[in-house]
């Protein structure tokens, strides 16, 4: 299903985050929303994900604007996990996956067949079968992360949306998290848009990256294209050196900030 | 707790519960200052006449244990429905207002008006769900975030209170009158009671109850139930609109019954863990037995003479605050 922000302006309270901001989702493909703290991101994940609503022009999927979907519908296509997110203490690991069928569900039935399927294949993908009794609160939180990632899987979306997947985990954890969307979108054909901070992370797992700063897209392309010095520099501040994996992905090594640079030489 | 309650065994939980609360209320009908045997309320309830058992039975015990029992589930549903829209285990029916607000009409029109004190239940129903949605009104901005909620809340049960103690202190010498509605009491109750709040109290959990799914969305956190498809301001509103319907019902038969509301749902969270779907009628059948039985301890501990039902509750409230406190900074 296609996604698409067209001239979107949002924020909070006085603050106006995002000015006209225009974007298509490639279709079954990864993009990778990438930028400094306070560039928008998050931002712009919220609108696309009808969590926050634009001020001005609007989200669409498949031609028609988010806040015209009935929200039920809505969240049987389109499945989004926002950055801070904290499960109930008694919560199991099971209950909290089969959340995620909560938009499948009739107001007052129970679990389908199809229902119980789909959490059964889920918590078997993400590995977390072994744990499916386990009271959220006692994991650890890579597995933690991946309780909360299976439950949006288990809504069976067509778009998803992931705000910082990988932050406060340890870097193995961080690849079981990226590898489990990328099969994800491998074999479902899903469309994700995500935020990373993790650069290399970004480009080893995104078809597309999209660069921001001030609440604007500076450039879009491939990891190819778009991780440059040149570009680092203007998006993040970033003295940093690009190299190419033998596999073709390219990554960064920072060398600096210019923040600190541009102060020192301005006095 | 490693979550590893299963739904036959939850339902096995909820059965037990039943038993208990069925067990509390024969031991409220049959013990007293007559005491009488199953066999005998058995007898009196299917062939009415006009003796004195019948009349203490069907009159007196009757009334009171099913109030209790009502009021107690009402109260105790409450606090699971609010725990669970505030995403705070202290939360309790007086958080959104319902005791300052209930307690403000109580006294109002107990001490400073008493020629409306025939309207003593209505009053403090009233006052009870204006404050609530005072409380609400106030805590909009967008939404009515939980956390701007309960600072409303707090806010606004402070300014009532402080109105509630000028009026007893300005009518030191008639307070006594009103001290049986600021514990909490179901001493005097009967049908004529019982009946004005029953439908509100049915109707409210019953309400409760179908609305248990979406209340383990909404726990999830705003933007996690969006994303699932929830309207989360019209559920979170039409849910506390519930706790408030049943909490104003019960405060207005018996006062201002603490503790009930706090602590029927984080014990039966205990056993059955946190699905509301569980948890709502297992809050019910426990607040329920807890109320019933409470006022039967009451009503014997001190024969002849009675001690609130709020006394008893209070008294078992603090330890069981205690506890809550030393498991939580275990978890932290």
């Amino acid at each position: 299903m296609k996604l698409e922000l067209r001239n979107v302006g949002a924020g909070y309270g006085s603050r106006t985050v995002l000015r006209d901001l225009s974007l298509e989702l490639p279709e079954g493909q990864i993009t990778t929303l990438i930028g400094a703290n306070g560039s928008g991101k998050s931002t712009l994940l919220k609108a696309a994900a009808r969590l926050l609503k634009p001020r001005t022009g609007g989200a669409y999927l498949d031609g028609r604007e988010l806040r015209r979907w009935n929200t039920r519908q809505l969240a049987r296509v389109l499945a989004v996990l926002p950055q801070l997110h904290r499960a109930p203490e008694e919560i199991t690991v099971g209950e909290l996956v089969a959340y995620g069928r909560f938009p499948h569900r009739g107001l007052l039935k129970g679990d389908s067949v199809r229902d119980r399927e789909a959490v059964d294949e889920v918590l078997q993908l993400t590995r977390l079968e072994p744990l499916r009794r386990r009271a959220v609160a006692t994991l650890s939180g890579g597995e933690r992360q991946r309780v909360w990632i299976a439950m949006t899987l288990a809504q069976e979306p067509r778009v998803l949306f992931l705000d910082e997947p990988t932050t406060f985990l340890d870097v193995c954890c961080q690849f079981e998290v990226i590898e489990l969307i990328e099969r994800w979108n491998r074999t479902r054909g899903v469309t994700v848009l995500m935020v990373l901070h993790d650069l290399n992370l970004a480009a080893r797992c995104s078809h597309c990256l999209v660069a921001m700063k001030d609440g604007e897209i500076r450039y879009r392309g491939t990891p190819r294209e778009l991780l440059t010095p040149e570009l680092l520099r203007e998006i993040f501040e970033l003295e940093a050196e690009i190299a190419v994996g033998s596999d073709g992905i390219p990554y960064c090594i920072p060398t600096g900030s210019c923040r600190r640079e541009a102060e020192r030489s301005g006095r | 707790m490693n979550g590893t309650a299963r739904i036959g065994f939850r339902v096995l939980l909820l059965v037990l519960l039943a038993v208990l609360l069925l067990a509390v209320l024969l031991l409220g009908l049959r013990y007293g200052s007559l005491e009488l045997t199953v066999g005998e309320i058995l007898r009196e309830l299917t062939h009415p006449g006009d003796t004195v058992e019948y009349q203490i039975l069907v009159n007196i015990r009757l009334p009171r244990v099913l109030l209790g029992a009502l009021v107690g589930a009402g109260l105790a549903v409450s606090g699971a429905i609010l725990q669970g829209v505030m995403r705070n285990v202290l939360a309790a029916p007086g958080i959104i207002g319902i005791s300052a607000g209930g307690g403000l009409a109580g006294v109002v029109v107990l001490l400073a008006v008493p020629a409306w004190s025939p309207w003593l239940i209505p009053a403090a129903f009233l006052g009870a769900l204006a404050t609530a949605l005072l409380v609400y009104v106030l805590a909009w901005r967008g939404g009515a975030d939980p956390v701007r909620l309960i600072l409303a809340g707090v806010a606004v049960s402070s300014m009532l209170g402080a109105i509630s103690s000028a009026i007893l202190l300005f009518n030191a010498e008639k307070v006594a009158g009103v001290l049986d509605f600021t514990i909490g009491s179901l001493s005097t109750r009967s049908w004529p009671q019982l009946e004005l709040v029953w439908p509100y109290l049915v109707f409210g959990l019953l309400g409760a109850w179908l609305l248990a799914g979406r209340l383990n969305i909404l726990a999830l956190g705003d933007e996690v139930a969006a994303g699932l498809g929830l309207r989360v301001e019209r559920t979170r509103l039409v849910l506390l609109a519930v706790a408030a319907l049943l909490a104003a019902a019960a405060v207005s038969v018996v006062g201002l019954l603490g503790f009930v509301g706090l602590i029927a749902p984080h014990l039966v969270r205990l056993l059955v863990g946190g699905d509301h779907r569980f948890l709502i009628p297992g809050s019910a059948l426990f607040g329920a037995a807890l109320v019933a039985g409470c006022d039967t301890i009451g009503r014997l501990a001190l024969d002849p003479s009675e001690l609130p039902v709020g006394v008893i509750m209070s008294l078992l409230g603090p330890p069981f605050f205690l506890y809550l406190l030393r498991r939580s900074r275990r978890e932290a």
